[in-house]
């Protein structure tokens, strides 16, 4: 993984919780919006980056269409393999993109996955919202082997109680 | 655990319910007070306020004849620490776009 580093700084990543069941993300890229879902839907370009930075992807399956299956398996730095699958709900080129999402050893826990594509110009801003089936199925995904050391940052509680902006704690 | 993390993310999900979290967050407050900018009755307030201490987010103190609410950040922070591992999957995943989509645009061949 070796881009050329631009001096250019990231956008932000902005994260909220419209609802007790749902997680949205949203992030603004440097690239015109056929690129960006190119990238999304195109098996050669989505193994360059889909994933952690320690792990490798190998898309078995795609099938950009509704009711299309996709299966991706990623090899984190232990060498072991994890399997994640899901089904196409939405396609729209190049606006928008549903899928279901399941990690293998967890399956019928199903996360829903929506990524609006909107056309900045140059760039593309990305919505993505994840609807969780349960509460607890979003407690345990995260649980399935997405751990990182727990943050010691007040940022996301912020970000809850952002709408009056309050000052927290 | 779990189930204290869905019942944090249970009480957050309702806006004058935040509302009140943020209000406490400058310090304790009688339920009168708390009412006020809300043109919400006490009793509604109430209400609010035992789901919120139900979830541990607030304790109200027993002696006080007026019985202040005072917001407890313990559920709170493992709250935002939960949204904080996620926040990290997605980060990641969208830099190596971010990377991926600069490296693809450098090319001579690039589709500027």
């Amino acid at each position: 993984m070796s881009a050329t580093t631009h001096s250019t700084a990231r956008h932000k990543l902005h994260v909220t919780m419209p609802t007790d069941t749902e997680v949205r993300m949203e992030r603004m890229f440097d690239a015109p919006r056929q690129l960006v879902w190119d990238a999304f839907t195109k098996a050669e370009m989505l193994e360059k980056w889909w994933g952690l930075r320690s792990t490798t992807t190998k898309v078995e399956k795609l099938e950009v269409r509704v009711g299309g299956k996709y299966r991706f398996l990623q090899t984190d730095p232990t060498g072991t393999v994890h399997a994640f699958r899901g089904e196409f709900t939405a396609v729209s080129p190049i606006d928008a993109l549903g899928y279901t999402f399941e990690y293998e050893p967890m399956a019928g826990h199903i996360v829903q996955d929506d990524v609006t594509f909107e056309d900045h110009g140059r760039q593309t801003k990305i919505v993505a919202v994840m609807t969780f089936t349960s509460k607890m199925d979003r407690d345990g995904m995260v649980n399935s082997g997405m751990e990182y050391g727990a943050a010691e940052s007040y940022d996301m509680l912020d970000e809850l109680l952002a709408e009056l902006g309050a000052s927290v704690i | 655990m779990q189930d204290r993390l869905s019942q944090t993310f249970s009480a957050l999900s309702d806006p004058t319910r935040r509302a009140i979290l943020a209000r406490l967050s400058s310090g304790e407050t009688s339920v009168s007070d708390l009412a006020k900018p809300f043109r919400m009755t006490a009793p509604a307030i109430t209400k609010h306020l035992k789901v919120l201490e139900k979830a541990g987010l607030i304790s109200r103190t027993r002696h006080a004849q007026w019985r202040p609410a005072k917001l407890e950040a313990l559920p709170l922070k493992e709250a935002s620490d939960w949204i904080e591992q996620y926040r990290k999957m997605w980060e990641e995943r969208f830099d190596r776009l971010d990377d991926y989509l600069r490296h693809l645009q450098s090319k001579p061949s690039g589709t500027e």
